[in-house]
């Protein structure tokens, strides 16, 4: 498969206004993600991970080193449109990211900037709306909608331009329980039927352990990166970083602790019962 | 409480003026204002109280709403109207006693004024009541943009528009949540003197302001994230386009103009 995003020897410090040296948010980034994958980057607060995110269609540029997203570097100006049309980015309030009153409108608005003709573009805003599961809302007004719902409008309208490649940066942080399946459903049909790739980036752990991949960021460095049953199964290194392992890998991680004979990649409900059911039957 | 103001005026509907084209609205709505304007006699203004009349009926919004828009003003028109039956002097006395003098002339002049602005009023209410604002943005920098040709920045003006109208319902429901938040912790926003209460609101208004300040950073890149980039080569999802019905509503309110002049210069 082709490499999405390639990120090499990415340096990042915000410039300071004082003249004091600025701090420095990413030091020394290497990441590649290949296309059609399904990321989850985690961190705690300050660790980088939204400053990477931005990195990736180009509202930040790297202070040292390359990021490359299907073959365009992100500081060649000239193929700026090209680059946020190829890769898309969904944030984290989603009152903040709709432009229009009408639902509809709100999804057409990357397309009504691209010039894109008003059949093809009727056609894709009414395809993106059915994907995200939204199209009877078409004629709402955000305002009329639920966290979810305007999250998966701000999604279709991200779709809409018919991107390679879809960052999330922290899209459930604002959402209820509901609106946060929604919104994952959304996303891992994107990933699966339309072969998008995602870089998810969150700090709920049950959402990272449906990725195929997870990079854990801290103080500016790539920690971990791995298969979320690899990362997680590093309990003391996950933990030492400040981050949680699901509910269950912690169970099941206790219980180990406790001298019972459980395996140590369990990540999902499921597991943890079934394995749970076979240590109590042999018990 | 907050949540249920609603913006413009809008009441939403599928009569034949809601569906007219907002930009032949617009127009039809100026040649009105002229109509009324041009009209030099109450003949002239009789035919467009006729045209209004038929307009209103055909709009289908109770009447009660075109006379609560008109009422806030009555105060300031029967002042007016006081004003000139007193101190135009013209025409048969109908009343005199010391320095208080009726005539014909000032009579005339304030029904003629006070029927002109009524008209006016419900008139270009119509215009609000039948049109969403958002259409209205929409029309309106279709209609200026002849004007980008002078280097007018109608489009930025639309967009800034629209923006604030998409923006009305989020920022009440976060003044209420401030009010509800500064409440909670003794603030005191329904009582005092008008200054004690005015006073208060400072602790409403600048957790709004630094909320809108990071509410407008954070749609900006969002808006750039989806490759905006000016007026320039944009295509439109809502497309206007102009039916034999609005050319024949031109065409009646054009009718209707001339029948007033003609009437006006008949009856002299």
């Amino acid at each position: 498969m082709e490499n999405m995003i390639e990120i090499s020897g990415l340096h990042f410090s915000y410039p300071s206004d004082d003249g004091k040296e600025a701090a420095e948010v990413l030091k020394g980034i290497d990441l590649t993600i290949k296309e059609g994958e399904f990321v989850a980057v985690l961190g705690h607060n300050g660790s980088g991970k939204s400053t990477l995110a931005k990195h990736i269609n180009a509202i930040l540029l790297p202070t040292e080193g390359k990021v490359i997203v299907d073959g365009i570097d992100t500081a060649d100006e000239k193929r700026l449109f090209e680059l946020r049309q190829c890769a898309g980015m969904v944030f984290q309030n989603p009152d903040n990211q709709i432009v229009s009153s009408v639902v509809e409108e709100d999804v057409a608005f990357a397309l009504e900037n691209l010039g894109v003709p008003y059949d093809e573009m009727r056609r894709r805003v009414d395809d993106s709306l059915k994907a995200v599961n939204m199209y009877d809302y078409r004629l709402h007004s955000p305002s009329q909608l639920s966290g979810g719902q305007k999250q998966r409008i701000a999604i279709a309208g991200i779709i809409a331009m018919q991107p390679k490649c879809i960052i999330l940066d922290e899209p459930t942080a604002m959402l209820d329980p509901q609106g946060r399946r929604e919104v994952m459903a959304t996303i891992k049909k994107m990933n699966r039927e339309q072969g998008i790739t995602i870089v998810l980036i969150t700090h709920y752990m049950d959402e990272a352990a449906q990725c195929d991949r997870i990079v854990v960021m801290d103080k500016g460095t790539v920690a971990l990166d791995d298969t979320p049953r690899n990362v997680f199964s590093h309990v003391e290194e996950v933990m030492r970083i400040g981050l949680d392992v699901p509910q269950v890998t912690e169970l099941a991680w206790e219980l180990r602790k406790a001298g019972f004979d459980i395996p140590q990649d369990i990540i999902t409900e499921e597991e943890c019962v079934a394995a749970i059911k076979k240590l109590m039957a042999t018990a | 409480m907050l949540r249920d103001i609603t913006i413009g005026q809008y009441f939403p509907g599928n009569s034949l003026i809601h569906r007219l084209d907002p930009r032949f609205k617009i127009v039809i709505t100026l040649i009105y204002i002229l109509m009324l304007f041009t009209g030099s006699n109450i003949i002239c203004l009789a035919v467009g109280g006729v045209y209004t009349i038929a307009a209103l009926l055909l709009s289908r919004i109770p009447f009660k709403m075109f006379w609560k828009s008109v009422k806030p003003l009555l105060p300031f028109l029967l002042l007016t109207a006081v004003l000139n039956v007193l101190l135009v002097d013209s025409g048969d006395v109908y009343f005199k006693w010391k320095f208080i003098k009726i005539t014909a002339g000032g009579v005339n002049i304030s029904v003629f004024m006070i029927i002109r602005i009524v008209l006016l009023i419900m008139g270009s209410s119509l215009l609000t009541y039948t049109t969403s604002p958002i259409t209205l943005t929409d029309a309106i920098e279709r209609l200026l943009s002849p004007l980008k040709l002078l280097r007018f920045p109608v489009h930025e003006l639309a967009m800034m528009m629209s923006i604030a109208l998409r923006f009305v319902p989020t920022l009440i429901e976060e003044t209420d949540k401030i009010m509800s938040a500064q409440k909670a912790r003794g603030a005191e926003i329904d009582t005092g003197s008008f200054v004690t209460r005015a006073k208060n609101m400072i602790s409403i208004l600048v957790p709004l302001f630094i909320s809108s300040f990071r509410r407008a950073d954070e749609l900006a890149t969002a808006m750039e994230c989806r490759c905006y980039n000016g007026g320039e080569g944009r295509t439109r999802l809502r497309q206007l386009k102009a039916s034999a019905r609005d050319f024949i509503a031109l065409a009646v309110t054009l009718l209707f103009y001339a029948g007033a002049l003609t009437v006006g210069l008949l009856f002299k």
